[in-house]
């Protein structure tokens, strides 16, 4: 600690030495000719009280009418840049709910003619379906019909064989024996030969 | 410089009355008119350069506007929001040694940033600022500045004395840098146009060897562009840094 603060006094001392040794040099530099350190020439300490006055001026002329000029076309443009911003925000805006409407009503017009179709083909499937019941039932009754017809038509034709076998039986009796046998009993055993076979 | 009498770096820092008389009793110079020049200069380029106020500027006004808008942002970004307060001052102080480095580049003009009564007059003016905004905002929390925050106790009798001193050798250090940069860039300019003359006198021979200095006069005309931006970027740069300093809680 001791070292370093001797260090630092030497440090110190050897720079305001160095420093006044400067000042004590300056008008030795000034015999040597460097005419910005002749201080005793009026005009070069005429330089800071001017300066000082021109500084002012120039600063004053700066700040109260240049730089607020300059300032203002900048902020002018900044707030036109963002007011235009603005304007075309809310285009964005007014497009994009244009948009969202047209798909709305796209939407809606699609629903509605979905409906629609779905109406008209339950339409047409209603008379599909009532004209297939219709003709269905036609049919069921033209059939119904049309077996009544045929077990008519086939009683008929087992009557008509019964007939047949009793003749044909007789004559083959008759062919055989000689003797014709009773027409009441043939039938009674072709009727019994008919039950039994149950044709 | 020491060297060849015919070599008389130091005559263009030299200062004249304007005027004659008059120039001679109210003190001024060729140092005032060129400050005058250059603030007027400035004004003229925002006063046309913005006269369009067009939503969509031309070449002209986008340079104003960038101009405006580089310091603004400096300002802003570096002090914080109360630099908005302060971006006049900067403005001014960035354009005002600008213009100087700038008009000084021009032949047979004069340079008023070389002048470290000029310089000094700048940096002595930020560092009274800095110490007035920072007593009105901070008040006497301004003296803490010199003891760094989380520091040991026992630093303290080391860091608050180079503290101090390095806080004093602000105005010191920032008048200096440009003042230096300056004489030292005019000063080169000054003696290789010498060279060019001194070998004209050598005939023929001469006259071929005078390209070299005059090449590197042009290398130096960029050089000093650059040289001239970058000292009013850094003198605006560090007043920003100071005042964010003064203005924070």
């Amino acid at each position: 600690m001791g070292v370093m603060m001797k260090m630092v006094r030497a440090g110190l001392f050897a720079t305001v030495s160095g420093v006044s040794l400067l000042v004590m040099a300056a008008p030795g530099a000034h015999a040597t000719g460097m005419p910005q350190l002749d201080f005793h020439n009026p005009l070069v300490t005429g330089q800071v009280i001017w300066g000082a006055v021109i500084f002012l001026g120039f600063y004053l002329v700066l700040s109260q009418v240049m730089l607020p000029r300059v300032g203002r076309v900048l902020e002018d443009r900044s707030k036109r840049i963002s007011g235009d911003l603005d304007v075309a925000r809310a285009a964005k805006q007014d497009a994009d709910k244009a948009v969202a409407e047209l798909q709305q009503a796209r939407k809606d017009a699609m629903a509605e003619a979905q409906a629609n179709l779905q109406k008209t083909l339950d339409a047409e499937q209603h008379a599909t379906d009532q004209k297939l019941a219709d003709i269905s039932a036609r049919l069921t009754a033209e059939i119904a019909d049309a077996e009544k017809r045929i077990s008519a038509e086939k009683a008929q034709a087992f009557g008509t064989l019964k007939e047949i076998a009793a003749d044909t039986t007789q004559a083959l009796v008759s062919r055989l024996t000689g003797v014709t046998p009773d027409a009441q009993l043939v039938a009674q055993k072709v009727d019994g030969a008919i039950a039994h076979r149950n044709i | 410089m020491a060297g060849g009498s015919s070599i008389d770096v130091l005559g263009q820092f030299e200062l004249r009355p304007v005027l004659g008389g008059l120039g001679e009793a109210l003190r001024f110079s060729q140092s005032p008119l060129y400050m005058i020049l250059a603030a007027c200069l400035v004004l003229a380029f925002l006063y046309f350069g913005m006269r369009p106020a067009a939503v969509v500027p031309g070449r002209f006004q986008a340079a104003a506007e960038v101009c405006y808008e580089f310091i603004h942002s400096m300002a802003v970004d570096t002090i914080g929001p109360e630099g908005t307060a302060f971006f006049p001052f900067i403005f001014t102080l960035f354009f005002f040694i600008l213009a100087g480095n700038y008009i000084g580049l021009l032949p047979f003009s004069f340079t008023f940033t070389s002048h470290i009564a000029v310089t000094l007059a700048l940096a002595v003016m930020v560092f009274l600022l800095t110490v007035i905004v920072s007593f009105k905002v901070q008040g006497f929390r301004f003296f803490a500045h010199f003891m760094p925050a989380g520091a040991s106790m026992f630093l303290a009798p080391l860091l608050i004395p180079i503290e101090i001193l390095s806080f004093l050798s602000r105005p010191v250090s920032l008048s200096i840098r440009l003042f230096a940069n300056m004489v030292a860039g005019h000063v080169m300019f000054d003696i290789f146009a010498s060279f060019v003359i001194m070998l004209a006198g050598f005939g023929v021979v001469g006259d071929v060897f005078a390209i070299g200095p005059i090449a590197i006069n042009m290398a130096l005309v960029a050089l000093e562009l650059l040289v001239g931006v970058l000292q009013a970027y850094v003198f605006a740069i560090l007043t920003c840094i100071y005042l964010r300093e003064a203005v924070a809680h």
